[in-house]
């Protein structure tokens, strides 16, 4: 019975996916749908995770990979990272730098545990590569990867119309803020208005997982 | 198609290498993709040659995400008793995150010109 999981998350991710291409409502990303659905099923068959894993551990394994041919995409829009480095460069320190501290102090204030903290401390950044920054400093994986698909929620739901509020216009500025608090939702999201933004929040997306990845592990030793 | 798997999985491993060689506290995943980017710059590797292969591991990633997702149900009853904190600080660092980010760079652009 080990294909029990790996069958369990194809089936519930393709009638999600089925769901979410129909109605296109933010609120049913297939993702989080299949997450919460298998999670209600093994608590209510009295399923352990275990279980579940021995064949879907094979899905997460190839998040390897696939962070790896993020390469590709970067490599690709190289030419809008030449045109546009400067911003890119010090938007990425600002934003990603300010996405960790305002999550990692707010939790704080409000009086959450220090796991807690680590593991919210990387959700601006893409899935693939939070959940392996998350394991590092000693967070929760499992928790970070809701969080990030929790905040992309948000990006995607209502970015583009918090950018309007502020009321700036520039392409670039929309692109990085979309890209560095949402990522690849957010990006999805703001590519259907404007394709310069959404190719600058992609890479944006891309980098600021680096970025954080490099700085995140320093950085918690001197918040904790 | 197996060229292209042995350079991604190649740099992967690399990656994983250079993590442990120097004991940094980095995925070794991100160190794959940074090597992978500067040998497509530097001509070492070619596009054509890693192209197909990595664009259907981008494309279909989302779902590699449920498996360790679902690893919330054993911490369950700790997200429970901080959820409150845990989604205000959510909501709050998104909302200052997107609007100062595009604050400063419209700025910054602003001064450019």
């Amino acid at each position: 019975m080990t294909s029990f999981g790996i069958f369990l998350t194809f089936f519930l991710f393709y009638i999600f996916s089925k769901l979410y291409q129909k109605k296109r409502a933010f609120y049913l990303n297939p993702v989080l749908l299949s997450i919460l659905s298998i999670a209600v099923i093994l608590k209510a068959f009295n399923i352990q995770y275990q279980t579940y894993m021995e064949s879907a551990r094979i899905l997460s394994f190839l998040l390897g990979p696939a962070v790896v041919s993020l390469a590709i995409p970067l490599y690709k829009q190289r030419d809008i990272i030449k045109s546009y480095a400067r911003e890119i460069g010090v938007g990425i320190v600002f934003g990603g730098t300010l996405a960790i501290l305002s999550a990692f102090y707010v939790a704080k204030i409000l009086g959450a545990e220090e796991v807690i903290l680590l593991s919210i401390a990387p959700k601006s950044i893409t899935t693939a590569i939070a959940i392996g920054v998350s394991e590092k400093i000693g967070g929760i994986p499992a928790l970070t990867a809701v969080l990030v698909i929790l905040t992309g929620i948000m990006g995607n739901a209502v970015g583009v119309e918090v950018l309007n509020l502020i009321r700036v216009r520039d392409r670039v500025a929309r692109g990085l803020a979309m890209g560095i608090s949402s990522h690849g939702l957010g990006t999805a999201r703001i590519i259907l208005d404007d394709e310069l933004a959404g190719a600058v929040s992609g890479l944006a997306m891309a980098l600021n997982g680096v970025f954080t990845s490099l700085i995140l592990p320093y950085l918690i030793n001197v918040l904790k | 198609m197996y060229k292209g798997l042995a350079i991604i999985f190649g740099f992967l491993f690399l990656g994983e290498i250079v993590v442990r060689g120097l004991n940094l506290p980095i995925p070794g995943n991100v160190v794959g993709m940074v090597l992978l980017t500067l040998a497509l710059i530097f001509n070492v590797v070619k596009i054509e040659d890693v192209e197909k292969e990595a664009e259907l591991f981008v494309k279909n990633m989302s779902i590699m995400f449920i498996p360790p997702g679902v690893g919330i149900v054993l911490y369950w009853g700790l997200i429970k008793s901080q959820a409150i904190s845990i989604f205000v600080a959510l909501v709050v660092s998104f909302l200052a995150t997107i609007t100062l980010t595009a604050k400063f760079v419209e700025i910054l652009r602003r001064g450019e010109k």
